[in-house]
């Protein structure tokens, strides 16, 4: 009974973990599924976003949901302008000098944020009530479901968006072959523009929620969880959406149950171990295709 | 290939007067040991670019993994020279054989995969290499191993940054040189002429990881104390950024990229808030301008011939 | 033959960088007669940038006051600033800048302790003085059982905080099983763990089970689970406030009632703010000093003046550093490294922000240790432990 109670407790940490990683390599995915580009700077969008919110909190007195609107706002036109600014330049350059562009990105958010609000950790007010729900000595976090939700729901949204919209087909027509559907009459670059700004939103949702659970964001905050997401993304395939929240999910509970079962030195170690295993079964990831290079 | 030997020789020459002329500044104290220590560091970083260059400039193997086994390098050797009083040159070897091992027995079955995941997988391992070196206490742990001679001078990293430099540069203009570009340039057009791909992969995998084993040996002897914090996934970028910034596929490139990065660190020590911002500052720009880096495929002292070869060869 | 002018001139250009460098080197500019040179080398960049930055303004803060009130014997201290990314290897380079290039007198810093034993050879070996305000493992001042001649702190050390609340866990908490919940990426966590683990154990208590984490870490509820099953006493957390305040948080929200013992790393009002108060509550850690004492108002008033928040436990160490050094170049009577050395290791009965401090042989400071109760979002002191002389 004891041991049953802790791995269904375990489940739910690593779930619930989990959920966030998800939230993040969703936007992760989404902006690497288009222009083919591991953004970097992508953990740190986060971070700005979690700021925004914090300042909307604490500075402008805004609640929860205005604060979280405006976060999105912003922090997806910071993320149309990064993406107009240091990436469309290099459209047709070698794909890693972009990478190295976008690890300058990410230094300059880091930094450039670190002098603005000093390197000392924010506190955000406590937004929601601590519900914690005790169910048969399973502890569950109410925010902790609140943030699952969300990611779910914007998974379905955007799946529903990818796949339903004209804006979407734009989006896989892009993503499959840029200069051809240039032909066929989509503005690439807007589409690109368009998936930048949603992508960036996304962080910026993760950013506030998270820090709202965790209460406490600093400049750096972004680098590990980006680091994970985009470990998350590649689990479950990148560029596959459902592929991001699943690799997200499994992401999670692999490390609830290492440092549940084996031991927490280890976690990270194992995170990266798990990746691996499946790369060399499925070398594309979970829900990727394996499609054969042509020559 | 006698013009390459002679060119071999004049290249040599060069580099023992100018081995000279530093030698005599540092000897001199006409450099201050700021600058002393920085000339160290640049050499060691020069190795690790050229080393990390074999793997992803001259393969296209996209590996972000390459602090880890200076890691290894470094760890293998401090204990050897530390705990069993080797000689240096023991544990600089022993470190190079480790990490080269480590690499052959990570790439086989890691090389498989491609582009960017073969790139989250490296980097995976390079910090499982740094998570599992963390949790061995003999070697101290977190708080890093103490106590280190310091046995790293002038002499010992130039010459052995001159022997990695000539290596690679002989590696890759050897058929097995030509067989790892042919594998950059379209993996599955020189699968069909018959280059067995995995081998060639894992050789320059290999190779690239032992040399960096060696720079993880001389940097760890360069200093009192050797931390995993050194060798971070951060660190890692930082070789990535050298070898892209100064060319991929260029040795000449990947020299002139250790010695800038290298240098705009040491110059902006004092600059605490800006430092970081001005770096990526600078990095973005370069990229604008240079997308190629700064010296994209040519070498200084073969422009003319690769110039021929890659003049039809796209840019990736 | 062409390419070999072209390589020629490469070679030039890298000569004639390397010659700039030691140009640069060569006219650092030797200061004025009026000032002393300090080095401050910190953590600005990086992973444990907050920590060198707050000991840095606590520091800043400490000199300004010197040279306001006039400076020591008639020169002003300037402090010249270099940043080590939060890395060894850094701190060592930067070091290697501030003694060679810029000429300073005596280093203070940096924050954390794998960084100041690596700068420790650098220092001794040029014969400057260093100053640690916060790193506390014993092995930052000796090695192998010998005094490293020119290294100081301004904080007491591990095996003190970690005994005294293994000590207060048996006799005042009457704890007899405890678990233990260390920072792996600290060694500052991982050696209070161990002096509290083999103290606890001496006086008779039992660990039941240890666990790790990684700062910067954000969820803590895997490992807290698995501490939970072991139904200890009490839960040793040797960690920094940043994650010290998520972990009694989430520890609270999955059932632990225990009584949480902690070290200075807990003080900072973030630890409060984070957490909240009522999951506080049953919370202990010793530190330097009560913000209720009248002796440290005065430096809390003017640190909460000068940076707009209040100081926390790095500020009061690099403020405690700053003032240990001034006193130490006042009685030197000189800049002289050597002469300050010998100074600082006859500090007596100095007056610092957050007490009074004897330097003992080992050069760590003999200081006195409070344990606060965080008790409904307020800050009890239930004991005073004055060094004893061992």
């Amino acid at each position: 009974m004891e041991f049953t109670h802790q791995v269904l407790q375990q489940l739910v940490n690593g779930i619930s973990l989990g959920s966030i990683y998800a939230l993040i390599a969703l936007g992760y995915t989404m902006i690497y599924g288009i222009i083919k580009l591991i953004n970097f700077a992508h953990g740190d969008i986060y971070m700005v976003g979690a700021y925004i919110g914090f300042y909307a909190i604490t500075q402008a007195k805004l609640s929860i949901v205005p604060a979280l609107l405006l976060s999105f706002v912003v922090t997806g036109i910071l993320g149309m302008v990064v993406e107009k600014l240091a990436y469309k330049p290099l459209r047709h350059a070698p794909r890693i000098s972009v990478l190295i562009t976008a690890i300058g990105v990410s230094f300059f958010l880091e930094y450039t944020s670190m002098y603005f609000v000093s390197p000392t950790p924010r506190t955000f007010p406590a937004m929601f009530g601590d519900v914690a729900i005790n169910i048969g000595g399973i502890v569950i976090n109410g925010q902790q479901m609140l943030i699952l939700g969300i990611t779910a729901i914007l998974m379905v949204i955007l799946t529903y968006v990818v796949h339903r919209t004209k804006t979407g087909k734009a989006m896989r027509a892009a993503s499959f072959d840029t200069e051809t559907a240039q032909l066929m009459g989509i503005d690439s670059d807007r589409i690109i523009s368009i998936t930048f700004g949603i992508g960036s939103s996304l962080a910026a949702v993760a950013g506030v929620l998270v820090g709202v659970y965790y209460n406490s964001i600093d400049p750096l905050m972004g680098i590990m969880p980006g680091l994970k997401a985009f470990v998350a993304a590649v689990l479950g395939g990148i560029g596959i959406l459902p592929g991001a929240v699943v690799g997200g999910l499994i992401l999670g509970i692999v490390e609830a149950f290492v440092s549940g079962f084996v031991s927490s030195t280890f976690r990270d170690a194992a995170a990266f171990a798990i990746l691996i295993l499946v790369l060399l079964f499925k070398p594309t990831g979970i829900f990727g295709k394996n499609t054969k290079e042509k020559v | 290939m006698k013009y390459l030997r002679k060119n071999d020789c004049i290249m040599l020459g060069f580099a023992i007067i100018l081995f000279a002329v530093l030698q005599g500044l540092i000897t001199g104290r006409v450099l201050s040991s700021f600058w002393q220590l920085n000339l160290l560091i640049v050499g060691i970083n020069i190795i690790m670019a050229v080393s990390l260059n074999l793997i992803n400039g001259y393969t296209g193997q996209f590996s972000l993994g390459h602090a880890g086994f200076m890691a290894v390098g470094a760890y293998v050797g401090i204990v050897l020279t530390t705990n069993f009083h080797m000689p240096f040159a023991v544990a600089l070897l022993a470190g190079g054989v480790a990490a080269g091992f480590l690499g052959f027995l990570i790439g086989i079955p890691t090389l498989r995969l491609r582009g960017d995941y073969l790139a989250i997988a490296t980097l995976g391992l390079g910090e499982i290499i740094r998570v599992v070196i963390m949790n061995i206490d003999y070697v101290g742990g977190a708080a890093g191993f103490k106590g280190i001679p310091h046995h790293t001078n002038f002499a010992w990293v130039f010459f052995l940054m001159l022997f990695a430099l000539f290596f690679i540069k002989n590696f890759v203009n050897s058929n097995h040189g030509r067989a790892c570009l042919a594998i950059r340039e379209n993996e599955i057009a020189a699968e069909s002429m018959g280059v067995n791909t995995t081998k060639f992969k894992v050789m320059a995998f290999t190779i690239g990881a032992a040399f960096a084993g060696v720079a993880g040996g001389l940097f760890a002897h360069c200093f009192y104390l050797v931390s995993p914090n050194s060798f971070t996934f951060m660190q890692s970028f930082n070789y990535l950024i050298m070898v892209v910034m100064g060319g991929l596929g260029s040795i000449t490139g990947s020299i002139a990229g250790a010695f800038v990065v290298t240098f705009i660190s040491a110059a902006l020590a004092s600059w605490p808030e800006f430092r970081m911002i001005i770096y990526a500052l600078a990095l973005i720009l370069l990229m604008f301008y240079r997308p190629q880096g700064l010296f994209g495929y040519m070498e200084v002292t073969n422009m003319g011939i690769l110039r021929k070869i890659f003049r039809k060869g796209g840019r990736n | 033959m062409n390419f070999s002018k072209k390589s020629l001139k490469l070679m030039s250009v890298l000569a004639g960088t390397m010659l700039m460098g030691s140009v640069f080197a060569g006219c650092g500019d030797e200061g004025n007669a009026d000032e002393i040179k300090i080095g401050a080398n910190f953590e600005r960049t990086g992973n444990v940038a907050n920590y060198g930055q707050a000991t840095l303004d606590g520091f800043n803060l400490a000199i300004k006051e010197i040279n306001e009130a006039g400076g020591i014997n008639g020169k002003k201290l300037k402090v010249v600033e270099a940043d080590n990314k939060s890395e060894a290897s850094e701190a060592v380079n930067a070091a290697t800048k501030l003694i060679s290039d810029d000429k300073v007198k005596v280093i203070v810093g940096p924050a954390v302790t794998a960084n100041v034993i690596a700068e420790s050879q650098v220092a001794t070996d040029n014969k400057i003085p260093v100053i640690a305000p916060d790193a506390t493992s014993p092995d930052v001042t000796v090695e192998n059982g010998k005094v490293k001649p020119f290294i100081f702190r301004s904080c007491f050390i591990d095996p003190q905080q970690g005994s005294v609340m293994a000590k207060f866990a048996v006799n005042d908490l009457k704890a007899k099983t405890a678990v233990i919940y260390v920072d792996n990426s600290s060694d500052y966590s991982k050696s209070l763990g161990k002096v509290f683990k083999e103290k606890f154990e001496a006086a008779g208590g039992k660990v039941l089970m240890e666990e790790a984490f990684l700062a910067k870490d954000q969820d803590f509820k895997a490992a807290l689970t698995k501490l939970k099953t072991a139904n200890a006493d009490v839960v040793f957390v040797p960690a920094y406030y940043e994650e010290v305040g998520k972990i009694v948080k989430q520890a609270r929200e999955l059932g632990f009632t225990q009584a949480f013992l902690g070290t200075d790393g807990w003080d900072d009002s973030k630890v409060a703010d984070i957490a909240g108060a009522d999951a506080l509550n049953k919370t202990y850690f010793s530190t330097h000093y009560s913000d209720k004492d009248t002796e440290v108002k005065g430096f809390i008033d003017a640190f909460t003046k000068e940076y707009g928040h209040a100081p926390n436990v790095f500020a009061a160490l690099g403020y405690d550093a700053g003032k240990m050094l001034a006193d130490a170049i006042k009685r030197a009577g000189s800049d002289d490294p050597e002469k300050i050395r010998e100074a600082l290791e006859q500090t007596k009965d100095l007056k610092v922000g957050t007490g009074t401090i004897t330097m003992d042989k080992n050069h760590n400071p003999i200081k006195q240790a409070v344990i606060l109760e965080n008790k409904n979002g307020d800050r009890v002191m239930v004991a005073k432990i004055m060094p004893d002389a061992e």
